[in-house]
This record gives structure tokens, sequence and C-alpha cells, in this order.
């Protein structure tokens, strides 16, 4: 299976509104060992200028993977996810995603590219409220590893 | 706890190092916040049996702890305006768990924008796992 060349400049429909809350935000925080008040205390978060409390900036990842999924599962784009690592990742926030935001991701498909037998893919996925304000772009390449087959 | 004041930053201020202890359970809640249950970070069968030597940490996981120290250094998790990285190495998770080592240096303050560059580096077992992990935090 060789991933798809042709699926460049693609993009997927958005993912369903996902509504964040404090119980998510405060395990994504225990398990990077994020210990700022701002996540788990919603009056800290509000002394600091937030609504409410604040995602881990790499939380965002979430939505982003969560929106990739509908182009690496895609059988046309030729993806063996079995052989997939993640290679790069990037985000550029916007503003904190917080408790209460309802988020969707877009994600665009903006190089294939074969380096040394393998397939590096670089997505970009908008990450926004269901109302359309900018929360953080996610750019991320992952690497489809070439097959004996 | 504050954000960090622009004026109290220079380039080359030091941040870290700090240690952070990672283990399968640590792999297991990252799974669940993240949504990325792939076998690898959880089953060492599956893990060995795709070749890897062992569970390994989410390539993730180890950007978000070493994001984690950026946030407690900046004073406010909410700062981190940019954050990104290479995975060169994976974070191997034996069953007595592992740990990584975060530091950091301020490397650009532009006091216009209060954007602050940190170059961040993040080693297990005195080796690179991460390759131009860079973050920018926003001070006032």
């Amino acid at each position: 299976m060789a991933v798809n060349p042709d699926f460049v400049g693609r993009s997927y429909p958005s993912t369903e509104p996902y509504a964040v809350d404090a119980a998510l935000i405060a395990s994504f925080a225990a398990a990077v060992g994020a210990h700022d008040p701002v996540h788990t205390d919603a009056e800290a978060a509000r002394a600091a200028g937030y609504v409410d409390v604040v995602a881990p900036p790499t939380m965002a990842v979430r939505f982003s993977q969560g929106a990739e999924r509908a182009y690496v599962n895609d059988p046309e784009a030729g993806i063996d996810f079995t052989r997939v690592v993640h290679g790069e990742q990037r985000f550029v926030h916007h503003r904190p995603i917080t408790a209460g935001d309802e988020v969707t991701g877009t994600t665009t498909v903006d190089a294939v590219r074969q380096a040394g037998g393998h397939a590096m893919i670089t997505t970009r996925t908008e990450i926004t409220t269901a109302s359309g304000e900018a929360l953080a772009t996610s750019m991320s390449t992952i690497v489809v590893r070439g097959g004996e087959d | 706890m504050a954000a960090r004041r622009l004026t109290a930053v220079s380039v080359g201020d030091a941040i870290g190092p700090v240690t952070v202890p990672v283990t399968r359970a640590t792999l297991a809640a990252y799974a669940q916040a993240s949504g990325d249950e792939n076998p690898i970070h959880q089953d060492e069968d599956f893990a060995r049996s795709v070749g890897l030597p062992d569970v390994i940490a989410h390539g993730m996981w180890t950007l978000g702890a070493s994001g984690s120290v950026v946030a407690d250094w900046a004073g406010d998790a909410g700062r981190v305006v940019e954050l990104g990285t290479r995975f060169t190495k994976p974070v191997v998770v034996p069953v007595g768990g592992s740990e990584i080592v975060v530091d950091g240096v301020v490397k650009a303050v532009d006091a216009g924008s209060g954007r602050v560059t940190v170059d961040v580096t993040t080693t297990c077992g005195g080796e690179k796992v991460l390759g131009r992990c860079v973050a920018v935090v926003r001070l006032d």
C-alpha cells in the first residue's frame, strides 16, 4: 500500500464539537505533570484572567489527532496506521482552551513526500470553537514507515 | 502563581533542570486523557511484537511534560503560545518506570510583543529524545 500523493490540499469536514470540561483538563494536566493551579482551580484561573480552568498547551492534540483520524483512516489515502510514527508536532495557540469550550478541528493535508523509503505526511488542523473562534493551529508530521511488501 | 514579568527575563536565563518521572500508570492516564490508545504505549507484548524494545511513552507525553516545565517557569500555563518539536528518540518505559530531565534556556526576548523564545532540551538516560524543541511564552 502506498500513500496517495493526490491528497495534498484536501480538507476534511470539521469534527463534531467536543465539550471540554474541568475533569478532562485536570486529568490531562495530571498526566503531563502540569501543576499550575490554573488547570484545576477555577478561582485561580479567573484571577489570571481566564473564564475557567485552562488546558495545558498540548491538550490540543486530543482535537488535532481526532480531526486527523478522518484522513488517516480514509481508505483512499493509503495510510497503514500500524506503520505510523509521529515525526513532528507544533502548536500555535490563539487563546488557551478552557472548560466550557465546544471544540472542533478541521484537517488539511499540506504535504506528502517520500524520503528514504518512508512517506512523510504533514497536516494542519485548525482548532476552533463550534462558533468559529480560533483556538489553536496544529502542524503535525507523521512518518509511514516503508514495508518489505 | 503569577506570571513571570517580562522585565525579569533575559537571554541566557536557564530553566530547570527538572526531573519528571514516568511509569506505565502515567502512560495509561495519558492515553485516556489524550485519546491516543495505541497499544505500543501500554502493552509490552504488543510493543515487542512491532520491534520495539519495550513500552514507549507517547511522544506527545514527552512534549507535554516538557511544556509543563516551561509553563511552571512562566508562572501561567495559558501564556505558552507556541510549542513544537521533532520526536527523535523514544522514551522507553520498563515496568519499573523511567524519568526524563527537562531544561531550557531563553534564546530571545522581544520587548515589544512580550514573546520569549525558549530552547528546550529533554533527555532520557542522558540521551536527547526531542529535537529542536522550542516554546514561546508571552509575558507582560
